[in-house]
């Protein structure tokens, strides 16, 4: 076959990635679908729902809290160190508690995620896809969707609106030991900083925020290892983009939460 | 009731692996597909059990046309077909009885102890008695080959489809392999379709063979017919000599290049 001149082939190759990017789109939008539907076969999702959300969500606490603790103590000494001479001290406080709160538990704990629950998901799903297990599953008469992604997409979602809010109590917490241990502040002014611009929405937008985070991180990694092609190579490549494509939504996620809702 | 693949087209993007596929397995028989590797044998397989739809064509198994049912008809057509995969595909997190009692539990009607005298009747055929807790990392390959048979026969199929039940295993293994098909379909009467490249195998444990070939049957007959075939691409395949398969390909070389 003849080759296309030089000029045309970068306007071929544009061509071809969005054609490849629709066809990917398209192909994610009847994988949501059939995961809405099978959201009505309960007896095959059922029983598997706690063990995913105690593999998923209770084994991730260590980590999401671990990334929360530090995450306070820097917020604390970065306030200090910004508001030193022009602003109270106290407001460290409502710095710590805002910001871990809206913004840095949400996210970082949801990126933290992404690598840890969004990356398992899709090398466990893509190994079953690459050695027929998901096939078998099939001809056992289970709906696949019902009895992998279904449980993994709940549990992402109803456990990570709760790991985030450890994180976000264990980031406040550090925030006030580091705030009364190494700067020249008091709980009581601490806490009077806290409560200063605190409003309950906070913990409401907080929760929405991971809700769809939960949700991104677990429904990419099924998708990602249920389109899983080839052997060992393809399931690294499912789940390097697991975690890539998540993070990334992640992030416009938090930008379309804060533009919607603030 | 029987397995019949009816004139099947399938391609994958530009490649068209199945052109006219049609084969029929009779009741109550074992029938063997051999081909090349990448001949599209397992993607034949696929299709009986509506894991793969035809671009054209059709598929009827025990009276029914595979690509019109529903999911819900298709899954309870699933359960009277045992699916034996090439590498077994056995649930890695879970023991040997798990496995086998994943068929069992979703059809239903089992009391626990049921399954637990189904699963160690079902090992006891294919000769793993006391495997129930192994996990399949602990097994060798013919193990897991045999633990997967053992899953496919579980819940009493009344057919049985194998995918390259004997690749990658030695010639004793094998050999047990193949006396399992032939007890499975003594024991149990199952009517059965094994694909293999292997041809003692498919000698030993056929009524019938089929050689796919360029997307469909090239030929079809008794294990006696097929040893004694004229076919220069089919002789080829069954001796091992490729030099035969060559002469046979050229006249339909030629042939093609005229029309």
């Amino acid at each position: 076959m003849k080759r296309p001149p030089l000029i045309a082939r970068p306007v071929g190759a544009l061509g071809s990635t969005t054609l490849d990017a629709v066809a990917g789109m398209g192909r994610f939008g009847g994988f949501l679908l059939q995961t809405i539907r099978a959201l009505l076969d309960v007896k095959t999702w059922g029983p598997l729902l706690i063990f995913q959300m105690r593999r998923l969500g209770v084994d991730s606490l260590p980590i999401a809290l671990f990334l929360a603790s530090f995450t306070g103590i820097v917020l604390a000494l970065q306030a200090s160190y910004t508001f030193t001479g022009a602003i109270p001290l106290y407001f460290v406080g409502t710095l710590v508690g805002k910001t871990m709160i809206l913004e840095l538990g949400p996210v970082l704990t949801g990126l933290a995620l992404s690598g840890r629950v969004g990356a398992s998901i899709a090398a466990e799903l893509g190994t079953m896809r690459v050695s027929e297990q998901i096939d078998a599953l099939e001809t056992l008469a289970y709906d696949p969707i019902s009895y992998l992604v279904v449980p993994r997409v709940l549990a992402g979602v109803l456990t990570f609106p709760i790991i985030v809010m450890f994180a976000n109590v264990i980031g406040i917490l550090s925030g006030w030991g580091t705030a009364i241990n190494l700067l020249d502040m008091s709980t009581e002014e601490f806490v009077r900083g806290l409560r200063l611009f605190f409003q309950p929405f906070d913990i409401t937008y907080s929760i929405i925020k991971t809700t769809s985070f939960g949700f991104i991180v677990t429904i990419v990694g099924c998708f990602q290892g249920f389109t899983t092609l080839g052997g060992a190579e393809g399931v690294g490549v499912a789940t390097t983009r697991a975690v890539v494509i998540s993070s990334m939504l992640i992030l416009v996620l938090d930008a379309f939460w804060a533009v919607l809702l603030l | 009731m029987s397995i019949e693949l009816v004139d099947i087209h399938k391609a994958f993007g530009n490649k068209q692996v199945l052109r006219g596929f049609s084969l029929e397995v009779p009741d109550g028989e074992t029938t063997s597909l051999v081909g090349f590797s990448g001949a599209g044998k397992s993607v034949t397989l696929k299709h009986i059990v509506g894991l793969l739809e035809p671009d054209k064509g059709t598929v009827h198994v025990d009276g029914q046309e595979v690509p019109t049912l529903s999911r819900e008809q298709l899954y309870e057509l699933r359960r009277q077909v045992g699916y034996v995969f090439q590498f077994a595909a056995l649930f890695d997190s879970m023991t040997i009885a798990e496995n086998l009692a994943m068929g069992l539990r979703k059809q239903g009607g089992f009391s626990e102890d049921d399954i637990r005298e189904r699963i160690a009747e079902s090992l006891r055929l294919v000769e793993l008695e006391g495997f129930e807790n192994r996990l399949p990392a602990e097994l060798s390959g013919g193990q897991r080959k045999r633990a997967g048979l053992a899953r496919a026969i579980a819940f009493r199929p009344k057919y049985l489809l194998y995918d390259e039940p004997t690749s990658g295993l030695d010639p004793v293994t094998t050999t047990v392999i193949d006396r399992l098909i032939l007890k499975m379909k003594k024991e149990l009467g199952v009517t059965s379709l094994v694909i293999t490249h292997d041809m003692s195998s498919a000698y030993r444990v056929s009524d019938r063979i089929a050689m796919l070939y360029e997307g469909r049957v090239l030929e079809s007959g008794t294990p006696d017919e097929i040893r004694g075939t004229e076919n220069l691409i089919v002789r080829g395949f069954v001796e091992g000599k490729p030099e035969l398969v060559e002469s046979g390909e050229e006249p339909r070389r030629e042939g093609a290049q005229r029309g």
